[in-house]
């Protein structure tokens, strides 16, 4: 049914995302890129792709993190046009994926004002997608109680503070724990909306979201190990959309060691080989336990282009505005991490990019 | 005492022009509204795959031709049917003759117009699958083609029983006398 009015209001849209997606670079062209010897070829190579001459006015010599702020720069342009020809819902739903980006914004803010550092110098350092019209306002508090305040009152993830930190949790608590606790909330709230949208948004929305919060729940888990982070403050920081909830992070919140971790993510199938042993990068310092992490890592963003990619196959829903972006930001840390390699004459390593398509 | 709905009375006194009337309006009225969801729901598709495509947007007006087919359907039966529509004085209207030639052009007129709304929706929808699987790959554009035609057929056979429906039936003719049944 949802085929009968999408159109209606977001043809014209979905038409461009999947013009956009077409763009993503293919396994072809980053054999091309890998190739390359120097960074201006790799400027030429990207001159043929959809990037055109973006790095065209950039002095040389070019560095990596240019190269990463003007694709992020091109993605931003995307979404703002995306975003300007929406109507509602789709608009609330494109707004929604700027408050991931927000919340890190925020945090960087949070921590500039508790370091007493000049904040207008950070606001140059924050995510573009997660600007806020009232962003200069956080800048003038200058303690933690005024910025709690007029975070309350200004920013659009003031409900995500509201429900679970008060002014001297941002005191005390350690700046990973807000941000885990502040991106649960928003996990939450997102998932919720997609429900309110139906099939086959919510469907496609809901397998994404709960695999987000799966492997969150994994990463805290896996970086609590060792620290003095107690069991019942990992808890919390667990999201309660996921696989894993209810019985799988009730036993990773008392989980001790990486085995037990295993074991319980041998109950989600999709989730076993994560810890299977493969063919992992060889370790000069025999830190296996770095070792693991690093492959656990790469396993998560393999499988969330996986199912980044699954959200095209189906139309008529928004999960394909939330599957490129992703897509597309996989993209720019492959590039960067094919650039470094080239610039820091890394060759055998330069494989170790995640291909999408 | 209450009151009572005589169905007879009412099919009896309704006049044939008003069944025949209604028939053609649904006829050509459904069509459209089928046509013109079938094309709002191609042509978005079409015009946003045709941003970064554009060599897609020439070939995927084969789907809002299909679309604009099911309305022509619609104008077709309609001049078929109004052509039955004559002036005949309301004291000799009423003849068994006049009434099946009322009815059949009201359910063919229903039957064809319903037939074209579904079939239009049902091409817009396939159209615009098809518009955003050729900017993807110029190869699917072909086969997706080949269910729209199968889509397309529906139409056709709306025509087709909308015709045989009045097949049987003539012009609206004047009584040979005054009916006795005239009120």
């Amino acid at each position: 049914m949802e085929a009968l009015f999408f159109n209606a209001n977001t043809g014209f849209l979905e038409g461009i995302v999947r013009g956009y997606k077409a763009g993503i670079l293919t396994q072809s062209q980053y054999a091309n890129l890998a190739q390359c010897e120097t960074l201006e070829d790799f400027r030429t190579q990207l001159s043929a792709t959809d990037y055109g001459n973006f790095l065209a006015n950039e002095p040389l010599p070019i560095s990596t993190s240019t190269i990463a702020d003007k694709a992020t720069e091109l993605l931003v342009e995307q979404f703002k046009y995306l975003r300007t020809n929406a109507v509602e819902p789709l608009r609330k739903f494109l707004d929604y994926i700027t408050y991931g980006y927000m919340i890190d914004n925020v945090v960087l803010l949070i921590t500039g004002t508790l370091h007493e550092r000049d904040t207008h110098e950070l606001v140059k350092r924050c995510h573009p997608l997660g600007v806020f019209d009232s962003m200069p306002v956080l800048c003038v508090a200058t303690n933690v109680d005024e910025l709690y305040q007029s975070v309350l009152i200004e920013t659009p993830i003031a409900p995500y503070f509201r429900e679970c930190l008060t002014a001297s949790d941002l005191d005390d608590l350690n700046i990973e724990i807000i941000r885990n606790t502040l991106y649960k909330a928003y996990l939450e709230d997102f998932y919720n909306f997609c429900t309110t949208l139906g099939s086959p948004t919510s469907d496609v929305m809901h397998r994404i979201l709960s695999f987000e919060a799966d492997r969150r729940t994994i990463n805290i888990t896996i970086n609590s190990f060792g620290t003095e982070l107690s069991k019942e403050t990992r808890a919390k920081l667990f999201p309660t959309i996921g696989r894993l909830f209810p019985e799988g992070n009730n036993q990773l919140a008392r989980a001790d060691d990486i085995e037990q971790v295993r074991q319980v993510c041998e109950n989600v199938s999709e989730y076993r080989s994560f810890f299977s042993e493969g063919p992992s990068v060889s370790n000069p310092n025999g830190d296996e336990f770095g070792a693991l992490a690093a492959q656990l890592e790469d396993r998560f963003f393999s499988t969330e282009v996986d199912l980044n990619k699954q959200a095209f196959l189906q139309q008529f829903q928004y999960g394909v505005f939330y599957s490129y972006m992703k897509l597309k930001e996989q993209e720019i840390r492959n590039l960067t991490w094919i650039a470094e390699c080239i610039a820091q004459d890394a060759k055998d390593r330069i494989q170790d990019y995640i291909p999408i398509f | 005492s209450g009151e009572a709905f005589n169905v007879g009375q009412f099919l009896e006194e309704t006049s044939p022009y008003a069944w025949a009337g209604t028939g053609i309006g649904l006829c050509i009225g459904l069509s459209v509204l089928g046509a013109g969801w079938g094309i709002l729901v191609t042509g978005s598709s079409i015009l946003g795959g045709g941003v970064r495509s554009p060599r897609i947007t020439t070939k995927n007006l084969i789907s809002i031709i299909f679309c604009e087919v099911v309305a022509i359907y619609g104008v077709i039966i309609g001049i078929v049917y109004s052509a039955k529509l004559q002036h005949v004085p309301e004291n000799l209207l009423y003849t068994p003759h006049n009434y099946y030639t009322g009815y059949a052009i009201f359910w063919g007129g229903i039957t064809v117009g319903i037939c074209n709304l579904l079939c239009g929706i049902a091409v817009g929808i396939t159209g615009s699958t098809a518009a955003i699987a050729d900017a993807a790959d110029p190869n699917l554009f072909v086969k997706i083609l080949i269910v729209e035609v199968f889509g397309s057929i529906m139409g056709l056979f709306g025509l087709i029983v909308g015709l045989l429906m009045v097949g049987a039936a003539g012009d609206f003719t004047a009584a040979a006398s005054v009916s006795p049944h005239v009120l």
